[in-house]
């Protein structure tokens, strides 16, 4: 646009800007609709789960009365408890009581079934006393029961975010870490992120020489190698998990090798095993690595290298100050983009790890399917979530990895 | 590679340096060859050497009510997914041609962020919302979910055929009086159709292989070509598994030597003449 000092014409330009700018986003939004309501919609949802726990505060409202009403921290009086079996009468009735026993149960392990006996035992003796109430659930007569309802009772939760952590509120308000027994997550974490290193790691020391050789071969070479890199990139990772399934059973074809080669003496267990799993991740996330890296090595000019060797360079010299930082930017991208995916693995650890080879995503779909927990799955997604757009963001900001040149 | 007079120093390092390349290529391509002669098994283990060759694997895949109906859902969902990707994708992408698109710098990570969460994130997410308004458990809710997955791609290659398109052919179709949308049918369309049909493969291909987010949404009718493959390699090893692999593999390597065909053609013919 031209710039012209006359105010009224500046201000029809500045319109017809807006509608210019308009037009190829009108274009854009059906999808952006779909990405919000399909994709943005469902993922708000689910982190919001994390924080937002409404079950308890809805089902005793009259418990929480009774509470403010009562002093001091601890097991509380006889008309709270009174308040409690007269709320859990009413769940029953009402058919809220599984959800609840369930909820509570996540806070205070063990509390389902003394819940659940309790608002049986409420809907027979409605003046049940305080021992009786204690007696059908022990639970209730210990301060961490106590401790758990009244955290419970704020619809507003830091509790499962902190579990996630392996972390709680203790009694003196303050945060602490969870027994050693539950801590669970900082290990799944931790397991995670080193599987995802060790598969980095090994994924570079394959595809860099690959790569190297690829951009100092004859086209006709290069062109044929770039297809063996990518018919494994084409096909699912289903398949090529399925096909290492096959590879790595203990009369598989892999153990057949190890021993003609004489490696092992006796067939070794590679299923449900980390070698095992390791070992077909880091196939296919190969295609993953290289392709960045032989990208930015295209673009080095050989010239230079023969420079600097004719200016005295030691090979090795050449290679480290003058390759390696031309290169480098293709290696750190490679690296993270196979690392931020290694982070989100499922399939391959459900089908080839074993019980301790399990990955977060193994543990948010379990929390969904078997424990039906889908407050901890939110909070465990919200870590493995904001851990990977973290990295993302790092990997667009600083290194200008375009993936519209990836295809 | 050599150097015009090499030191056996060097022949060594370039010679071990081809050795782990090739080693490395093996590993790259031969795993996934190793289902395709065990398909052909007529015993039912998976150990070489076969105990002979016949097709009963694949009278299994393409016989059985159970696998045929899965095949059927793929297809399905998969064409679904497809229409609608490569709909909303090549709009979207000729929007973001233009230069004056705004905030372009947020638009671009949100339209490719599906690629990024982790799919058990999105799966879990997708299922928990559909399940509050209904689409949880239907086609329709699995062909959408499936399209956030798939419009990267084709968002991706119909931009890389547009990068190379004359926008001035657009402003002479308007100067001789062409309505926009005829422009776009008579003119542009056909320039960018290799790009539209690559994108639509690799949103196919996306579609047909995805298994996370199927195993959330579907419930027992709609089972899945890869939902049923998984199923299977979690519960018994049935060498059928290898059949369906191959035909997976067969279709998708196919469908995406096609797509890049296409989609090195549409570059060259958006290409500015030089």
């Amino acid at each position: 646009m031209s710039s012209i000092a006359i105010p009224g014409i500046k201000a029809r330009t500045g319109a017809t800007d807006r509608s210019d700018s308009l037009r190829p986003l009108a274009l854009a939004a059906p999808l952006l609709l779909l990405l919000a309501f399909s994709f943005g919609a469902p993922i708000v949802l689910l982190l919001s789960r994390a924080v937002y726990e409404p079950t308890i505060a809805n089902t005793l409202p009259q418990t929480i009365a009774a509470l403010r009403a009562d002093s001091g921290a601890g097991v509380p009086g006889e008309p709270v408890f009174r308040a409690f079996a007269a709320d859990l009468k009413a769940a029953q009735a009402g058919g809220t009581i599984y959800e609840f026993a369930k909820t509570l149960n996540t806070r205070l392990p063990g509390a389902r079934s003394q819940v659940l006996r309790l608002a049986r035992l409420a809907g027979q003796d409605p003046a049940a006393t305080k021992e009786a109430i204690i007696k059908a659930a022990p639970l209730l007569g210990e301060d961490q029961g106590w401790a758990a309802i009244r955290s419970g009772t704020n619809r507003f939760t830091s509790f499962f975010l902190l579990s996630a952590f392996d972390l709680r509120w203790t009694d003196q308000g303050t945060i602490g870490a969870v027994p050693s027994a539950q801590a669970v997550f900082t290990r799944v974490f931790g397991r995670t992120f080193l599987i995802a290193t060790l598969v980095t790691l090994a994924t570079l020391a394959l595809a860099f020489p690959l790569a190297y050789v690829m951009t100092n071969v004859r086209p006709v070479i290069a062109g044929i190698v770039l297809v063996l890199v990518l018919l494994p990139f084409w096909t699912s990772i289903l398949v090529r998990t399925a096909a290492w399934t096959v590879i790595l059973q203990k009369y598989g074809l892999l153990n057949d090798l190890l021993l003609w080669l004489g490696v092992t003496s006796d067939r070794i267990e590679l299923m449900y095993s980390r070698t095992g799993l390791i070992i077909a991740m880091t196939h296919i996330q190969l295609p993953f690595t290289l392709l960045p890296i032989y990208s930015v090595m295209r673009a080095v000019q050989p010239s230079q290298l023969r420079a600097a060797q004719s200016l005295g360079g030691r090979p090795f010299t050449v290679f480290r100050r003058v390759y390696l930082p031309q290169v480098m930017p293709g290696v750190l991208a490679g690296c993270l983009l196979t690392f931020i995916l290694c982070l989100g693995y499922y399939i391959t650890p459900v089908l080839i790890g074993g019980a301790s080879d399990q990955l977060i995503s193994n543990f948010i779909a379990n929390y969904v399917n078997v424990e039906l927990n889908w407050e901890m799955a939110a909070a465990l997604s919200f870590v493995l979530l904001a851990s990977t757009l973290g990295l993302y963001v790092t990997m667009t900001r600083y290194l200008g990895l375009d993936l519209f040149k990836m295809g | 590679m050599l150097s015009p007079y090499p030191t056996t120093a060097e022949r060594i390092r370039v010679a071990a340096l081809w050795i782990w390349c090739v080693l490395v290529l093996i590993y790259l391509v031969v795993p996934i060859f190793v289902p395709v002669p065990l398909s052909f098994n007529s015993g039912s283990f998976f150990t070489f050497p076969l105990a002979g060759v016949s097709t009963r694997w694949y009278e299994v895949v393409l016989g059985t009510a159970r696998w045929r109906a899965a095949i059927g859902n793929s297809l399905l969902i998969g064409l679904g997914a497809t229409v609608l990707a490569t709909l909303l994708g090549t709009l979207t992408a000729i929007g973001l041609s233009d230069p004056k698109f705004p905030a372009r710098r947020f638009v671009v990570p949100l339209l490719i962020s599906p690629l990024i969460v982790p799919v058990v994130v999105t799966a879990v997410g997708t299922y928990l919302f559909y399940a509050r308004i209904g689409l949880a458990n239907t086609y329709f809710g699995i062909i959408l979910a499936h399209t956030v997955l798939a419009s990267p791609f084709v968002v991706v290659t119909v931009g890389a055929s547009l990068s190379g398109f004359d926008r001035n052919l657009m402003r002479a179709t308007s100067i001789l009086g062409a309505k926009p949308l005829t422009g776009f049918l008579r003119v542009m369309l056909p320039m960018i159709l290799p790009g539209v049909l690559s994108g639509a493969a690799f949103a196919f291909v996306t579609s047909f292989d995805e298994v996370v987010v199927a195993q959330f949404l579907a419930n027992a009718q709609q089972r899945t070509l890869p939902l049923e493959m998984f199923t299977g390699l979690r519960e018994q090893l049935s060498p059928a598994i290898t059949a369906a692999a191959t035909l997976m593999m067969g279709l998708s390597i196919l469908l995406l030597i096609v797509a890049n065909l296409l989609a090195r053609r549409s570059r060259q013919a958006g290409a500015p003449a030089e």
